[in-house]
């Protein structure tokens, strides 16, 4: 293609692009609605992934301990241990205030006060990462100076339990949805080549080369595709954002914090975008493909 | 300046063969006429003089090379120096007049410069140069058709190929094109017209390739049927 011809190639995609716009817009609106379903779809993930963290997160470990041990010096070992994000030393004494705190009278519990007092001296663990949880409380149980470790196991194991296989659930849509998009986006390209296949056939008969032909299909493509991805993106980061700002209101909902940070959303963002043009791109190179053998 | 040699053609799951060891020469600046009725092989020559097609069995030589040993970049070199002239005109809806026949210079790479210069005399040969800001939508068939011719002739080819170009003109229209058609003969491009207007070939008196059910039948000058 010398320089003439490409001039001329890209001149026809602009043009063709605005003689077909109706066809254009059309097709951005559907690859932007094939998008905003495998978007919406991502963002819910990571929420839901996110509430699931929180969580699992919030359980901690506690670690009942032997009378008149040092307490220092396990609160030493126990920092040292990996996946350790902090700990809270409970004496026996406030032990006993929050037990009558909870009871409702704090003057019930008087007579267990001072040398009655039953409970035994607790560090409270809390966890960088749910899976740390029982081994953190395996490795502390083997301590002399520790009496008894307790992290609720089996609320545990059911979360984990939960999260494996939502996580396999949501892996799975997220491929089909995906493969849904891309089988969309490309066969939208198709229709809207197949309704030009007749250009194609003439260019052809001209005695275009295949490239010729194929560089403004492949422009209107990428172009089509742009800015259903940005239509999209739009759309989502609009919807997101006040989603997010109304869950954030709602104090009901106090266990959930929506996922703000660019740094998870950005890929989604940019992913859908970089998504979505390639696959119209390909998907005109490929449909172009059947029309050029004359 | 075209040699067909012996040539078949049978199509993948068709009984009959389209065209049976046909064998013509046909010299640069001659005028031939492929007659016969439906089926009997007009458009399969077309096809494959254009090598849209290749026989299988014969050989077509254009200027003493076999057209079924090109390369890739032979066939486009081919068919660039071919003009094509369709019953259905084949015009892009979208484009004027002038955008339509510009096209054919376009896909080959030509300056905006020519194509200013080239596009207008093309346009004024068929007669249409007051229609070149018009869409095809606009135009009757038989502009329509000039349109195809002005398409076809612009880049100065060596050859015309049309296939039926007055099948879906009125009488008058058809006369008038075979008129343009021989005019651009005159100026020195072969032309080849597969038709079964009697009338037209009767009238123009030129030189007629007879096919009947793929057969070559005659190969004479004068008209469509000379028994």
């Amino acid at each position: 293609m010398n320089r003439y011809a490409f001039r001329y190639s890209m001149r026809q995609s602009f043009q063709s692009l605005s003689r077909n716009a109706w066809l254009a817009i059309l097709t951005s609106g559907m690859i932007a609605i094939s998008l905003i379903i495998l978007g919406g779809f991502l963002l819910l993930t990571i929420n839901v992934n996110q509430f699931i963290h929180t969580l699992e997160s919030n359980v901690e470990v506690s670690v009942f301990l032997e009378e008149g041990v040092n307490v220092g010096e396990v609160e030493d070992r126990i920092r040292n241990l990996e996946g350790v994000a902090g700990q809270t030393f409970v004496s026996k004494e406030e032990g006993l205030e929050d037990f009558s705190r909870t009871m409702g009278d704090p003057t019930l519990l008087r007579d267990l006060e001072g040398e009655n007092n039953p409970l035994p001296d607790l560090i409270r663990v809390q966890v960088t990462e749910p899976e740390q949880v029982a081994i953190v409380a395996e490795t502390v149980q083997a301590y002399p100076e520790v009496e008894l470790v307790d992290y609720g196991e089996e609320l545990v194991a059911r979360l984990m339990q939960i999260t494996s296989r939502l996580n396999a659930l949501f892996v799975t849509l997220g491929v089909l949805i995906a493969l849904g998009a891309v089988f969309l986006i490309v066969n939208i390209i198709r229709l809207s080549v197949v309704a030009r296949q007749e250009e194609v056939v003439v260019m052809k008969y001209m005695g275009a080369s295949n490239g010729y032909i194929r560089f403004p299909f492949f422009t209107e493509g990428l172009v089509m595709g742009w800015t259903g991805t940005v239509a999209a993106v739009t759309v989502l980061g609009v919807v997101y954002a006040q989603l997010t700002s109304a869950f954030r209101q709602d104090s009901l909902i106090l266990l959930f914090q929506p996922v703000t940070d660019l740094e998870r959303l950005l890929p989604i963002f940019l992913g859908l975008m970089i998504m979505g043009t390639l696959m119209a791109g390909f998907g005109s190179f490929v449909s172009i493909r059947k029309y050029l053998r004359v | 300046m075209i040699k067909i040699n012996n040539v078949s053609m049978h199509y993948p799951g068709t009984g009959e063969p389209a065209l049976e060891e046909m064998s013509i020469e046909l010299n640069p600046g001659e005028f031939l006429f492929l007659v016969g009725p439906s089926g009997a092989g007009k458009s399969t020559v077309i096809k494959l003089l254009f090598r849209e097609l290749l026989p299988t069995k014969g050989q077509i030589y254009f200027e003493d090379k076999d057209i079924a040993a090109y390369k890739k970049d032979e066939i486009l070199q081919h068919r660039r120096r071919i003009g094509m002239v369709f019953q259905d005109y084949k015009l892009i809806k979208q484009k004027t007049v002038f955008e339509n026949v510009a096209f054919a210079l376009e896909v080959l790479g030509h300056s905006p410069k020519e194509i200013q210069k080239k596009v207008p005399e093309a346009l004024q040969k068929v007669g249409l140069s007051h229609k070149e800001k018009a869409f095809p939508r606009e135009l009757s068939g038989g502009e329509l058709q000039r349109v195809g011719i002005a398409r076809a002739i612009v880049k100065n080819p060596d050859l015309i190929l049309a296939d039926e170009p007055t099948g879906n003109l009125d009488r008058d229209n058809a006369l008038q094109l075979m008129e343009l058609f021989e005019k651009i003969n005159r100026e020195g491009t072969t032309v080849v017209i597969a038709t079964h207007a009697w009338d037209l070939v009767d009238r123009m008196q030129k030189r007629v390739v007879a096919l009947a059910g793929g057969k070559l039948e005659r190969d004479e000058k004068g008209g469509y049927d000379h028994e």
